[in-house]
């Protein structure tokens, strides 16, 4: 669906270059929810910018649809803009116009007669859950709702693509959860397919299929976003992914039980998917002798299924610890031995 | 009593001279709104960084602005009487006095105006590209509505500098409040005359800046 490759920018200073976006490839498929995840200053605005051209690329491809972006001319430009909607950070509404004129808005560039502009505005101004504010001017709404119109406003073309640019990055975090939930139904309502750039993990975790982490302008890691949160690489992905779960990965914490000399066994145990729902430490203590103490754990949900951590320690003979491990390998749960058994 | 403390004020005259500085001042507002508009717009989109960022015209427009600006208003008058006298053929009546009026406040107003257009969000105008909006369209249904308290705020001021200035022109003869206070009141030492021409010209301008605020008010929603 959308194919970049090798895209880059630079923006010239008086006396130097910098290179926001450097080399980038990405390939995004239809109906996925894309997200791309870095710190501030990692060049992902900038490459959003790029896929609409809001930015024009120094080098590379842009491939939407079979289109290339980057040789179209200034008018074939402003039509394929018109096909793909943009929401923003601050979500850059018209105050001087009424939510109903905000959403009518991208029409009227579009050239939609006045008449069949009214049903359409009213659907979408239902579908984000505003029925009844049409009249609102946005001074008048809360920082969700005006995130609201900002998305009907970017559906009012039946775009194919949306591009989210730090959406939820000004609401406090329920109203982030609200529209994430609204992005999710449209998502799958109108089989659109989202790119989003965020620097919340939480958002990448709530919605993504789908997820490239920038850091200087590269792409250091992309993937399914459960194979990412799962073995992060890069140092980068790492403190990402512990944003999710603080505790997690703070091993020190369990010192007390890894340096103490008894017969056990500390282990971290990775739930994926459906192995997340199992009750394995109780199966463990049924089945073998052996005692089951949980030092640490904590569950995440994704929109591919849940993932989680589990630390514990197995105390009891080296043989029967042997066999356990062995069973909780063959259930497919994935093993990381802290503290062997002496 | 009225009659007692303005002895030498003839009320048919003062109508005559009220409509007069009305009517100086009516249409010199709509053409200083018009012309500064266009040149506001012109400082504003040539800039850098904007729509139709062009540092040589950008030059020439701030100059043209700044020159114009820099000229009293007295001289600015004697200086435009070839030009309204070729346009208008008269250099008398206050006809003769709009061309020297618009051009007097069409550059001031022209820096409000771009003042008033940088204030209007960047993010806005992104999201109106973003949509595929041509330039014509942004301009105006973005930039201008976006700007327009501002506008009509700065149109205020600029009317009632422009009603002083009518009052100015008075003195080469355009007619209206400023005329007849300097012929019939200054020159012949009625003061009387000069009084009732002031009080009738700081009405004007109260109800000038009322109406503005009043409007701009109104259309503001931020």
């Amino acid at each position: 669906m959308i194919s970049i490759k090798q895209l880059s920018k630079s923006f010239k200073t008086k006396d130097q270059t910098v290179q926001a976006v450097d080399n980038v490839s990405l390939n995004i498929e239809k109906g996925d929810i894309f997200g791309v995840i870095g710190y501030s200053g990692a060049g992902k605005s900038t490459f959003v910018r790029l896929i609409n051209r809001l930015e024009d690329p120094t080098d590379g491809e842009i491939i939407l649809n079979g289109q290339d972006m980057t040789d179209l001319s200034k008018s074939q430009l402003r039509l394929e803009r018109q096909k793909i909607g943009m929401i923003f950070q601050h979500f850059n509404l018209l105050w001087s116009r009424t939510v109903y004129e905000n959403v009518a808005f991208p029409l009227e560039i579009a050239g939609v007669p006045k008449a069949e502009r009214e049903s359409q505005v009213l659907e979408l101004i239902e579908l984000v859950g505003l029925k009844g504010r049409e009249q609102s001017y946005p001074s008048q709404l809360s920082g969700g709702q005006k995130q609201r119109v900002g998305i009907a406003r970017s559906l009012a073309n039946d775009p194919k693509v949306l591009l989210c640019d730090e959406a939820t990055s000004a609401l406090d975090p329920e109203t982030t959860d609200d529209i994430l939930d609204l992005l999710v139904s449209i998502n799958e309502k109108l089989d659109l397919t989202i790119i989003l750039i965020t620097h919340e993990m939480h958002v990448i975790q709530k919605i993504c299929h789908r997820v490239a982490v920038m850091e200087q302008g590269t792409v250091v890691e992309q993937g399914d976003v459960l194979d990412v949160f799962m073995n992060p690489q890069s140092k980068t992905t790492k403190r990402f992914v512990q944003q999710l779960n603080p505790q997690e990965g703070s091993v020190d914490e369990l010192k007390e039980f890894i340096t103490s000399d008894d017969h056990s066994e500390v282990v971290k145990l990775h739930f994926v998917g459906h192995n997340a729902k199992r009750a394995l430490i109780s199966d463990v203590s049924k089945q073998f002798d052996i005692n089951v103490n949980i030092l640490q754990g904590s569950i995440s949900p994704t929109q591919e299924g849940a993932y989680g951590t589990l630390y514990v320690e197995f105390q009891g003979e080296p043989e029967t610890i042997e066999s356990v491990m062995n069973y909780v390998m063959s259930t497919g749960v994935e093993v990381e031995v802290i503290k062997h058994v002496e | 009593m009225l009659s007692n403390l303005f002895p030498n004020v003839e009320m048919d005259k003062m109508w005559v001279a009220t409509y007069e500085t009305l009517y100086m001042t009516f249409i010199s507002v709509f053409g200083t709104f018009v012309l500064g508009i266009l040149l506001g717009l012109l400082l504003y989109l040539t800039a850098k960084g904007n729509l139709w960022q062009n540092q040589t015209l950008n030059s020439i427009v701030a100059s043209v602005v700044n020159v114009s600006r820099a000229i009293p208003f007295i001289i600015l008058i004697l200086l435009l009487f070839p030009f309204t006298d070729f346009i208008l053929g008269t250099i008398r009546g206050p006809n003769a006095a709009l061309p020297a009026l618009i051009v007097g406040s069409a550059p001031f107003y022209a820096r409000l105006v771009e003042i008033g257009l940088k204030e209007v969000d960047k993010g806005v105008i992104e999201a109106a590209k973003a949509m595929g909006a041509k330039t014509r369209t942004i301009i105006f249904k973005v930039l201008l509505p976006e700007s327009m308290p501002a506008l009509i705020s700065g149109i205020t001021v600029t009317a009632i500098a422009l009603i002083s200035y009518t009052a100015m022109a008075g003195v080469i003869g355009a007619g209206g409040l400023g005329d007849l206070a300097y012929m019939e009141g200054f020159q012949r030492r009625n003061n009387d005359v000069v009084l009732a021409c002031t009080i009738f010209i700081v009405v004007i301008v109260f109800i000038f800046q009322f109406l503005g605020d009043w409007i701009s008010k109104r259309i503001d929603h931020r």
